[in-house]
């Protein structure tokens, strides 16, 4: 009956040595669980949510260029104009969001612990690869969910510290990862943007030119699709832009985005 | 059943203690310093990959001397527990004092019940907005914390390195000075040259952005060792 001296700390069991996992951790401690694992106990079929959204990565000289629209709908209603969808997952890589808003965000907050979580148990970075990897391992425990009609279909864009240049990674409902060779965009306005993206892209593209590009197929998405929102100058809402490259995970100025949108109108 | 002849509690603890001591006093020593913009860490630490100062979370920081497999143990779980709390609550509600009383608790559970008891000293420290609000706590083999300020030194030889600390320490040091002050005071206690090779050292810099741990390189540390200190 000797009182565990670990009992104030959080566990996990693991063949030998230690877990590096903060999903594993969440899974071990919580007896709920993160909402991503336990929704096989949801008894009803809940509304299908549309993922209006458009996201999208390109490769760029030296990295990548990640952007996103910043609207968010309830069926026919604009929820919100100003949503963010790109957010940084740790130093060196990024992932954009589409699908179902509550559980892609909790996923991307999921996916930040764990990338910090695994850095600081092993002294270490994972690779890219690895990085990837367990995000489709995390999507894939969100299958059941996504069955209830709230899918998460994020986008996964890194610089690769190891081999050098980005990469981009795309993802479907079932934990499936693929690696994209130039660009992809994915949403309902996802479809109009990669129209666009096909006739712009260019191997080695500046890092400038890819954020026009980038603007020119979220603007030419948001005229397709009601889901996707446009830039609105009256009111300061433009496209959120992130850049990935060996600096780091940078958010594109909005004056420059500003700047690109209205070459392209030719305001 | 066991038959286990009565040893007076006195004894018991007596002995541990002696135990723990003389295995903390064989390893090296590791002190913390505050400085201008936050908290220095450094060690005796001949090893370039396995350390004894690391992160556990954006403000708070760890350093153990003593038995590696047994500080690295409540490394990894202190950093569970930090990224645990983090994410049920809010990043702000990880606090160095959270830490050191999971630490405190863990080690004079392990003290009493355990076979043999944890040969470890640890620290943890937390970066404040200003000078003010650091946190520094020193946790003992038997669970004992002590809340420090300013210094403190831990090891074999934390008398006479908190010795020397106290006649080099004064508020508001620049960076280098107290790297130069906390080496040299390092290198007095343990009798030998201080060779930068040997030194590891890390800050909570309460100037960075969200993660405030950053390591002190190798370079960075000889640049500053090499050169005269600021008048």
């Amino acid at each position: 009956m000797t009182k565990d001296p670990f009992s104030g700390f959080p566990s996990a069991s693991y063949p030998l040595g230690a877990d590096p996992s903060f999903f594993d951790l969440v899974r071990a401690t919580e007896s709920s669980g993160p909402a991503s694992t336990r929704a096989a106990d949801v008894p009803v079929q809940a509304p299908r949510v549309p993922h209006g959204t458009t996201v999208l990565a390109l490769k760029c000289a030296g990295g990548v260029v990640m952007a996103g629209d910043r609207r968010a709908v309830e069926g026919f209603t604009i929820a919100d104009e100003r949503i963010d969808k790109v957010f940084p997952a740790d130093e060196s890589s990024a992932i954009a969001i589409a699908g179902a808003a509550g559980q892609a965000t909790e996923i991307v907050r999921l996916f930040q612990t764990e990338l910090e979580h695994y850095e600081k148990v092993e002294g270490d970075r994972l690779s890219l690869e690895g990085k990837a990897n367990r995000l489709a391992q995390m999507i894939r425990g969100n299958f059941p969910m996504a069955l209830q009609g709230l899918v998460v279909v994020p986008l996964f864009a890194g610089f690769d510290e190891r081999h050098g240049g980005g990469r981009i990674f795309r993802y479907d409902v079932t934990g499936g990862r693929w690696e994209e060779a130039d660009y992809h965009s994915t949403g309902s306005g996802g479809i109009h943007a990669r129209a666009t993206l096909k006739k712009r892209w260019r191997q080695d593209l500046s890092v400038e030119d890819a954020v026009a590009v980038a603007v020119e197929a979220l603007y030419d998405a948001s005229q397709e699709d009601v889901a996707t929102g446009g830039p609105i100058p009256s009111r300061n809402i433009y496209p959120s832009v992130k850049t990935i490259t060996e600096a780091g995970v940078v958010a594109v100025p909005e004056e420059t985005v500003r700047a690109a949108f209205e070459r392209i109108v030719g305001a | 059943m066991s038959f286990q002849p009565y040893v007076p509690p006195e004894q018991l603890i007596k002995d541990r203690s002696e135990f723990a001591r003389k295995g903390i006093a064989r390893g090296r020593s590791g002190v913390a310093v505050e400085y201008a913009d936050g908290i220095l860490f450094l060690a005796d630490n001949p090893s370039a990959t396995l350390h004894k100062i690391s992160e556990i979370y954006d403000r708070v920081a760890f350093a153990g001397v003593g038995k590696y497999s047994e500080f690295e143990d409540l490394r990894i779980a202190g950093v569970r527990l930090a990224d645990l709390r983090g994410y049920s609550y809010g990043r702000e509600d990880v606090t160095a004092k959270t830490i050191a009383n999971a630490y405190s608790q863990a080690l004079s559970t392990i003290f009493t019940t355990q076979m043999k008891p944890y040969e470890v000293e640890l620290l943890v420290g937390q970066v404040g907005d200003n000078p003010a609000e650091n946190e520094l706590f020193h946790i003992l083999f038997d669970g004992s914390v002590a809340d420090e300020q300013g210094f403190v030194a831990m090891g074999g030889r934390a008398d006479d390195l908190n010795e020397q600390l106290k006649n080099g320490y004064a508020e508001g040091l620049a960076l280098a000075d107290a790297v130069r002050m906390a080496s040299t005071a390092l290198a007095h206690v343990e009798e030998k040259p201080s060779e930068v090779a040997h030194i590891e050292a890390a800050v909570l810099d309460r100037t960075r952005s969200r993660r405030k741990f950053r390591r002190l390189t190798g370079g960075e540390l000889a640049t500053i060792v090499a050169a005269q200190p600021s008048a």
